[in-house]
């Protein structure tokens, strides 16, 4: 009993103490190491932040290089997978056309009308555009984010919008010298207030670690008012982060999870080019 | 005189190429995702270190290990320092195995394998949801150990083909 237990701290003190052939440093002082730098991450000295800053810069750039070959089968699988659906799509999408061409007219009616509504109650709405291109699209099965080539010397701030066209696609959660670092829609650590039209429900979308977002925290029982409607959801502005009517995505009722699922207009897997918005919402009254 | 110095590079080339593909791998994250298969996701580097430092670790020195650990934390958005712990726990598991293995077996090392990622990936999913406060799905983190499991021995195949030329290349 005794000799299988100095075998046992033989075996241990020999893996984690030896250092062998060609290993500069002992397996327990890397060890030791990684603990010390994750408490120090934990803290906010300014000079762990710079160095913070200056790992992420470096480790972005070469990722972006080194993703190359990957994006570019993915973009081959995107392009194959859209050349072999080419005619359907194209009679769909004059169907579309036509519709949207219609849908426009009263559209453009609309924001005229809302302009001067706004005019009125001396209400102003100002953003400041910065279009993006996206480094790194790492679709991690454990966090949503993507890596943008603009950073705190572009004027990025934590908190900005990210809209891809006219959709919401996440927020800027890190922010380097010349990148910045956005959390999507569809990460689970991500929440935002939401209205939900035609039925004017206040809701909360979270995500959900997959390619969709759920509906939590509604005020009223909406399962019953969203049965055979078709369900927009836009941002509420709730919160003061985003302006009201960003659209987010369309619900799919799930009636076997009991819960709504919002499928996300925006495709976060295809995101080339996103624009960074920060809205400054004001009232002259 | 050309054809040594060309085994030489040859030599190197091989020698360095389990570093090359940590690197490759934490940078790039291969997971194959683009194919859209839901909750298909595998830990390429969790196998990597795992068979080249339980084979000999000269292959993958511990200093490589960690740095790769960084890289992949800053990439993947994860706070700094958990990926290298996590990584350096693999070949303190590997280290041990190394230590009490008289003759390595197939069977065996497969199986610590298995209870070596359920307890890494526990330690990552604890720290970061009761410590760093970020909401991880514990769904996705049990399925990407199952995958990682069960793709060690299609690795281990081409591993050992690797090896097998690093050493007739180190003989000649």
């Amino acid at each position: 009993m005794v000799k299988g237990r100095d075998d046992f701290v033989i075996a241990i003190r020999s893996a984690f103490l030896k250092k062998s052939y060609q290993q500069k440093f002992s397996l327990l002082t890397l060890i030791f190491l990684s603990f010390i730098i994750i408490i120090l991450g934990s803290f906010n000295f300014k000079a762990i932040q710079y160095v913070k800053i200056g790992i992420k810069e470096v480790v972005y750039r070469s990722s972006f290089i080194v993703s190359i070959p990957e994006n570019y089968l993915k973009d081959l699988n995107i392009k194959i997978k859209e050349h072999l659906s080419f005619h359907d799509q194209f009679k769909k999408n004059e169907i579309e056309l036509n519709d949207l061409r219609e849908k426009k007219l009263s559209n453009d009616f609309l924001i005229l009308e809302n302009n001067k509504l706004r005019e009125l109650i001396n209400e102003t709405v100002q953003s400041e555009d910065v279009y993006a291109k996206v480094l790194v699209d790492k679709d991690s099965p454990y966090l949503k984010t993507i890596i943008l080539n603009k950073g705190s010397k572009n004027n990025v701030k934590i908190g900005m919008a990210i809209v891809d066209n006219s959709y919401l696609v996440g927020k800027i959660i890190e922010v380097n010298y010349t990148n910045s670092r956005a959390l999507l829609l569809s990460d689970l650590n991500s929440k935002i207030p939401v209205l939900l039209e035609p039925i004017d429900v206040h809701a909360v979308v979270s995500g959900t670690g997959k390619n969709y977002g759920v509906i939590e925290y509604t005020k009223d029982e909406y399962g019953q008012k969203i049965r055979g409607k078709e369900i927009i959801v836009y941002t509420s502005g709730y919160g003061g982060l985003f302006k009201s009517g960003l659209p987010v995505g369309t619900i799919l009722a799930d009636n076997l999870n009991k819960e709504s699922k919002v499928s996300f207009f925006s495709d976060f897997r295809q995101l080339d080019y996103v624009k960074i918005v920060s809205y400054d919402i004001g009232s002259n009254n | 005189m050309s054809s040594l110095n060309k085994n030489t590079l040859i030599k190197s080339l091989l020698f360095y190429l389990p570093i090359f593909l940590l690197f490759l791998s934490v940078l790039n994250e291969i997971d194959f995702n683009y194919l859209e298969i839901e909750y298909f996701s595998f830990n390429f580097a969790y196998i990597l270190i795992f068979y080249w430092t339980l084979k000999n670790p000269r292959y993958l020195n511990y200093g490589s290990i960690f740095l790769a650990g960084l890289v992949n934390d800053v990439v993947v958005g994860l706070p700094m320092g958990v990926s290298s712990f996590c990584y350096l726990l693999i070949c303190s598991v590997t280290a041990y195995l190394r230590n009490i293995t008289i003759t390595p077996n197939f069977i065996n090392d497969w199986i610590s394998l298995l209870f070596t990622i359920l307890v890494v990936n526990s330690i990552q999913v604890i720290s970061l949801d009761f410590i760093f406060s970020i909401e991880v799905n514990y769904m996705r983190y049990l399925i990407n150990s199952g995958f990682t499991f069960i793709f060690y021995p299609i690795f281990l195949f081409l591993f050992n083909i690797l090896e097998k030329k690093i050493k007739i290349q180190k003989n000649d």
